[in-house]
């Protein structure tokens, strides 16, 4: 394998992490916050997606495709906050579980009702088509190259809201004392609010900017849901810093293990067997990564105890 | 109001009169609908030991359940095209009987319930559902990946397995088999949850403090219970092999652990047979909404969110009085 194919492969494990970031960031935040257990969240990643598709579709502008894939998602995560989201955060996890549960058979029914069954596509714009020379002689495609740069922008930016503005401490207060910040006067009910549309709004985005990748479909959040909670355990949850590192560890090395085991499995049994093994193995890498960092740190890597 | 002992009378007698009605109209899908009933509603009920006696929040209980199913179908799958597995010891040529295939699918998801149990018991809280998520997560990647029974595919056994001399094709006779394993696993849950080992647990829940200082031990507590709770998980596993004669990765994906969790909310976590309550409302909700509209998700959905909303006891907390 040449320098080229692997540093390539460690991009592309970087953009998967940014992208598991965007996810992982608004469910730390929502749980670190309100202790929400929010298994809907993929389903924002879903709006997204959809709702850049169809606004592409209509206008033909990738801009405003993007703009609909935050304000979309987060003015129906204000929706059901308000209405149904609210009514759960004195409740158990359990109950949690269930009703964020039935908001998934919501949400993807009521898209396979607007949508159809069939995946929609999302076209990357000209100018982001093709590749772009890296130095080193590596050669990378534009569009990924753009969304490791989003990213990279968000996650600074979400440190600013949190290390540097009002909003931030508010924030903060509310992982650390609830009773507290509510008896400072503090409207914590519209902070919750924001949490939550801050979050759907970053699911949102990171549906649109994968779905220009794949297709757009019902169901495309789940697998994705299910890592970024890999990644806030990892990470601990409520950190934001914690979710950033798990989201890059995971995406580099889901990506490498993909790469490598099925290369690694050919030296001792056949191609498709190795392949198929490989695979499967790379997708266990993961879980497996993280059941090592719970079994010696039981709450995650930046988590507090 | 019905006390819990009526109440439980009242189910599984509802449950065993609908299966009879199905057989007297001839109907043979009511039979196949109270099967799946009973066989959730046993790995319901198994999980809620964990879970609402001990607290333990398993979102991974899909891995007993698959792996239950998948050493039953594997057994069975050997037995009929007469390979034999290669073992240390001895060769296995697989077993077309049905107690057999249970014992091993219970003594296999009980070895897994030791493993997992033992590492995630020593979390709590949400990381405990998410150890217990990884777990599940990666025997199902394997099981993905296990292209010799069929990995991503699926496994056919085509026949169902012998017991006895009954003929188990018939669906009734087949529903009365698994009836009876229910009546056994609700006996058995029953003593747990009323023996002294059981108001530990519940004690554990409340305050693991007190127990420690009363010269308990939780860990051990909470692990005796996982095991319990994986091994009757597996054996519904193997019975839903045979009642469907088919099983893939599925069984062991995280939808399946959370369709377990919801049986439990759905029923009530706090009685023994909330969860059987609540495969029959999700099953045949199901089944109804299916047939009334092609959306029907969308109204289970809204369904299952008006209940955690208005119903926090689950509906079985509708009909019992405290």
């Amino acid at each position: 394998m040449s320098l080229q194919l692997f540093i390539e492969q460690l991009l592309n494990g970087i953009q998967f992490g940014f992208m598991l970031f965007l996810m992982s960031a608004g469910l730390t935040l929502i749980f670190g916050v309100m202790g929400l257990i929010n298994l809907a969240h993929g389903s924002f990643f879903m709006i997204g997606a959809f709702s850049a598709s169809f606004v592409a579709g209509l206008t033909g502008n990738f801009l405003l495709a993007i703009l609909a894939s935050l304000i979309f998602p987060a003015l129906i995560g204000i929706l059901v906050e308000f209405s149904i989201i609210r009514k759960l955060y004195e409740r158990d996890h359990l109950d949690q579980v269930l009703a964020t549960f039935a908001l998934i058979l919501i949400f993807s029914e009521a898209t396979r009702y607007i949508f159809g069954a069939f995946p929609l596509f999302l076209d990357i714009p000209n100018i982001l088509q093709g590749n772009i020379l890296l130095p080193g002689e590596i050669v990378y495609s534009k569009y990924r190259l753009i969304i490791i740069i989003i990213g990279l922008f968000i996650a600074i930016g979400l440190y600013f809201l949190i290390n540097r503005t009002l909003l931030g401490i508010q924030i903060k207060a509310g992982q650390n004392d609830r009773q507290m910040i509510r008896v400072l006067g503090i409207n914590i009910s519209r902070l919750y609010t924001i949490v939550f549309a801050m979050g759907a709004a970053l699911a949102g985005l990171a549906g649109a900017l994968i779905g220009a990748i794949q297709s757009v479909e019902v169901g495309m959040g789940e697998p994705v849901l299910i890592l970024a909670f890999v990644v806030i355990v990892i990470g601990g949850i409520g950190s934001i810093k914690g979710a950033l590192i798990g989201a890059l560890l995971i995406g580099v090395l889901d990506t490498m293990a993909r790469l490598f085991l099925p290369i690694f499995f050919e030296l001792i049994m056949e191609t498709s067997q190795a392949l198929s093994l490989g695979s499967s193995l790379a997708s266990m890498s993961a879980y497996l990564l993280m059941a090592l960092v719970l079994i010696f740190r039981p709450t995650g890597l930046f988590g507090k105890k | 109001m019905l006390t819990e002992k009526k109440f439980n009378l009242i189910i599984v007698l509802g449950i065993f009169a609908f299966s009879l009605i199905g057989y007297v109209i001839n109907e043979p899908y009511f039979i196949t609908l109270a099967t799946k009933i009973v066989i959730l509603g046993i790995a319901g009920c198994a999980l809620n030991l964990i879970l609402g006696f001990g607290g333990m929040v398993s979102f991974g209980h899909a891995m007993f359940f698959g792996v239950g199913s998948y050493v039953a179908a594997i057994s069975a799958f050997h037995s009929m095209n007469g390979e034999t597995i290669n073992l240390i010891f001895f060769d296995f040529n697989g077993s077309s009987q049905m107690l057999f295939n249970w014992f091993l699918a219970v003594i296999f998801s009980m070895f897994f319930a030791l493993v997992v149990g033992s590492i995630s018991i020593r979390t709590s809280g949400v990381y405990f559902i998410m150890i217990t998520l990884a777990f599940a997560q990666m025997t199902y990647y394997f099981s993905v990946g296990w292209t010799k029974y069929g990995g991503e595919d699926g496994l056919s056994t085509y026949v169902r397995n012998d017991l006895f001399s009954i003929n188990t094709m018939l669906p009734l006779n087949f529903f009365i088999i698994c009836f009876a394993c229910l009546c056994v696993v609700g006996f058995i849950l029953n003593w747990v949850i009323n023996s002294n080992f059981g108001n530990f647990l519940k004690g554990c829940k409340e305050n693991e403090e007190k127990m420690i200082s009363l010269g308990l031990n939780p860990y051990t507590l909470k692990l005796t219970a996982f095991v319990i709770s994986g091994a009757i998980t597996g054996l519904a596993g193997a019975l839903y092999v045979d009642l469907n004669r088919f099983v893939s990765p599925t069984s062991l994906s995280w939808q399946t652990s959370g369709e377990l969790i919801v049986l439990v909310i759905l029923g009530g976590s706090a009685r023994l047979f909330g969860p059987l309550l609540g495969a029959i409302v999700f099953i045949l909700l199901e089944q109804f909404l299916g047939e009334v509209t092609e959306n029907w998700q969308f109204w289970l959905g809204v369904i299952l969110v008006l209940i955690v909303l208005y119903f926090p006891k689950g509906v079985s907390g509708l009909f019992i009085k405290d």
